[in-house]
């Protein structure tokens, strides 16, 4: 008993099974929606979604479209920690999607406009990122604005700015932003053999950075006294200012780093040559948003937000599995928003469990 | 000329009737960042129900699309409450989880409808060209549109219930101090869960006057664009109060109405500034904006922190 008890206090233990429990939650919800829309087929493409990749018999291609997923949990992955680490410093950066969308448009300006290497194309990326953020950092410290909204418009305007960038490095024929790798090859993340391994050759080195990025990101916040002062920012900025902490600086050095994580994100994608952008979408692209589900689903704990990264990013890449003449592809998106639903009753849930426990303490 | 009036007029209706309902939430205390995902699921009803409702009499019509429209929004924010009122979670979070949960949820809707009635089609776009006909009065060029006046009565309740009735007081006193207002035997749940209810209303039917004001079909999978965002933009501009409110929400409807009607005006064609310039314009202004006004804040001073009776 006393063993139960001191594990179901165990910060870690509370985080990963709160997190578990949203997943099956929004699984399960999600598997409704399935089977109101046709119940005969819905086990089956619920188990599609839940095999993705797996769903094919061979290995190889087992492998390959393995690959495919990891390919898009880099840049998920960063777009997570960029919010993992605004959130320490009490900021909620739901501009992670424009700052990525600035990212992809300096580094795929750089690759094909100038024609830069690869690594100078991510350091563009985060550059712009950088600026992004920070222009959400100096409204914050300096105007007062909230965060969420400046961020949302930021979003916008990145997203009609870089239409309108793009469109001068577009194909003539499509909205789709040229091939790299038929203009400048040297854009491209090399991948270290990694190509072969997966027989899928967007495989490239962004996958093992981005989880480099997020064990860096571990240490800055939790070992270093930058990451401690970010942290006391957010817990009471009022407290910060008293002990001498400069907290308009430590918003704008948060949101500026928080920036360059997304928009290096997006360069993680962009250079493996994997997608095109398109000059002419509408939409912010969903990978900011669902970083917000990712790093929260991971216990707003870098190392636990690697997981939760594969995870969003394997049923969103197993949607694709369902057959959409029965079912709508927007099941994947549904499941992810009730997950950040449920991850908003995270903190319910470690207190039920708390005060379960002392309960328990004074009857005993 | 007719035409930017009265682009400016709906959009600053849809714009007025959304920041009424933020500043509803607002006052009571709990930020509704959901308002976007509030607007899609009121415009989905109402789409749906100008999409059946079609042939029946105009004011029929009229009455039950805001209806449905309004109780698709306020359904929509129990989620909202229950989450942020109830079990103290953090708000922010979950109106962005609303947010995108709108987004999927109608695109789903709408789809399963449009593939019931045709399998082939699996597209997420309503139309509903004939049933908006019915919102509609012609004077010369100008459509007028009914919900420019519901908007106008819709500020004129705000202000009178916010400002002259009890009921107002007590809300806003649960957004400026919840303790204080406890101690006196105001019900803070209760209150809040109304401001949240009414916000809730008021966005649904800004949703379903948004898709209408332009377009006569609407793909649901895009959403509302930002445009409930917009409108927490408005309500901050307006300084919360109704009546600033609708002149700002005039200003901004202006501005979103420029990249709807530029390329009607010969001197603006001829400047060849990129439609895109324009689509940009209302974010960039509301940026501007609030860069300038929200120094000296007006906000409730108790929004966004849920209620603990415990504390003090």
């Amino acid at each position: 008993m006393k063993e139960n008890k001191s594990m179901l206090k165990n910060e870690g233990f509370q985080s990963v099974f709160a997190a578990l429990v949203c997943i099956v939650a929004g699984l399960l919800i999600g598997y409704i929606v399935l089977a109101i829309i046709n119940p005969a087929e819905a086990t089956e493409a619920m188990l599609d979604i839940i095999r993705n990749f797996a769903n094919y018999p061979r290995a190889s291609a087992k492998m390959k479209y393995l690959g495919n997923t990891l390919v898009k949990v880099a840049p998920l992955l960063m777009c997570a920690l960029s919010v993992n680490f605004c959130y320490k410093t009490g900021l909620f950066n739901i501009g992670a999607a424009g700052q990525y969308v600035v990212g992809a448009a300096a580094s795929l300006y750089g690759a094909l406009a100038w024609h830069m290497p690869w690594y100078v194309c991510i350091l563009m990326a985060m550059a712009a990122g950088m600026i992004w953020g920070s222009l959400v950092g100096l409204l914050k410290a300096y105007g007062n604005v909230n965060e969420v909204i400046s961020g949302i418009m930021l979003n916008w305007i990145a997203l009609y700015l870089t239409n309108m960038l793009l469109g001068t490095v577009s194909e003539a024929a499509t909205p789709y932003t040229t091939q790299i790798k038929s203009v400048n090859t040297d854009a491209l993340i090399p991948d270290l053999g990694m190509r072969s391994l997966f027989i899928n050759r967007y495989v490239t080195l962004a996958i093992p950075f981005s989880v480099i990025i997020a064990i860096a990101v571990w240490v800055v916040l939790t070992k270093t006294k930058f990451g401690y002062e970010l942290c006391a920012t957010g817990f009471n900025k009022n407290a910060a200012k008293y002990s001498g902490m400069n907290e308009k600086r430590n918003v704008i050095m948060s949101l500026m780093i928080g920036g360059a994580l997304a928009a290096v994100g997006a360069s993680f994608l962009y250079l493996s040559g994997y997608e095109q952008w398109q000059t002419t979408q509408s939409a912010v692209p969903a990978m900011g948003f669902n970083g917000i589900a990712a790093t929260f689903l991971g216990g707003l704990n870098p190392i636990g937000t690697i997981f939760a990264s594969y995870f969003i990013q394997h049923i969103t890449s197993g949607g694709a599995y369902l057959d959409t003449n029965i079912y709508p592809s927007q099941i994947a998106d549904l499941i992810t928003a009730i997950i950040i639903y449920l991850c908003g009753f995270v903190l319910f849930f470690k207190h039920l469990m708390n005060t379960k426990r002392a309960s328990k303490g004074g009857k005993n | 000329m007719v035409l930017l009036i009265q682009y400016t007029l709906i959009f600053a209706a849809v714009l007025t009737l959304v920041a009424l309902g933020g500043c509803f939430s607002e006052h009571s205390g709990v930020i509704n960042l959901g308002l976007e995902g509030v607007m899609v699921m009121g415009a989905l009803g109402g789409a749906l129900t100008l999409k059946y409702m079609n042939g029946s009499p105009a004011p029929v019509i009229v009455i039950a699309v805001l209806l449905v429209s309004a109780v698709c929004g306020l359904v929509y924010t129990v989620l909202l409450g229950t989450a942020c009122i109830n079990l103290k979670a953090d708000q922010t979070l979950v109106g962005t989880a609303l947010n995108i949960l709108a987004t999927a949820l109608a695109s789903i809707i709408a789809r399963a409808v449009n593939s019931t009635e045709n399998a082939d089609n699996v597209s997420t776009i309503i139309k509903y060209n004939a049933g908006r006909k019915a919102f509609i009065l012609r004077f010369g060029h100008f459509e007028f549109n009914w919900c420019m006046l519901v908007a106008v009565i819709a500020l004129v309740i705000a202000y009178v219930v916010l400002y002259r009735t009890k009921f107002g007081v007590h809300l806003r006193a649960c957004g400026e101090n919840p303790q204080a207002a406890d101690s006196v035997g105001i019900n803070v749940f209760r209150n809040r869960w109304a401001g949240v209810l009414i916000s809730g209303i008021l966005g649904g039917i800004g949703g379903i006057v948004y898709i209408m004001a332009g377009v006569s079909e609407w793909k649901f999978e895009t959403g509302v664009a930002g445009f409930g965002f917009l409108a927490l933009a408005v309500m901050i501009f307006g300084a919360w109060k109704p009546v600033n409110i609708g002149l700002a929400a005039l200003l901004f409807g202006f501005f979103r109405a420029l990249s709807n009607v530029y390329s009607g005006f010969d001197w603006m064609a001829s400047l060849h500034i990129p439609g895109t310039v324009y689509n940009m314009l209302p974010y960039v202004i509301s940026l501007l904006v609030l860069a300038f006004t929200s120094k000296n804040s007006a906000a409730p001073k108790a929004e966004g922190i849920p209620y603990d009776k415990g504390r003090r």
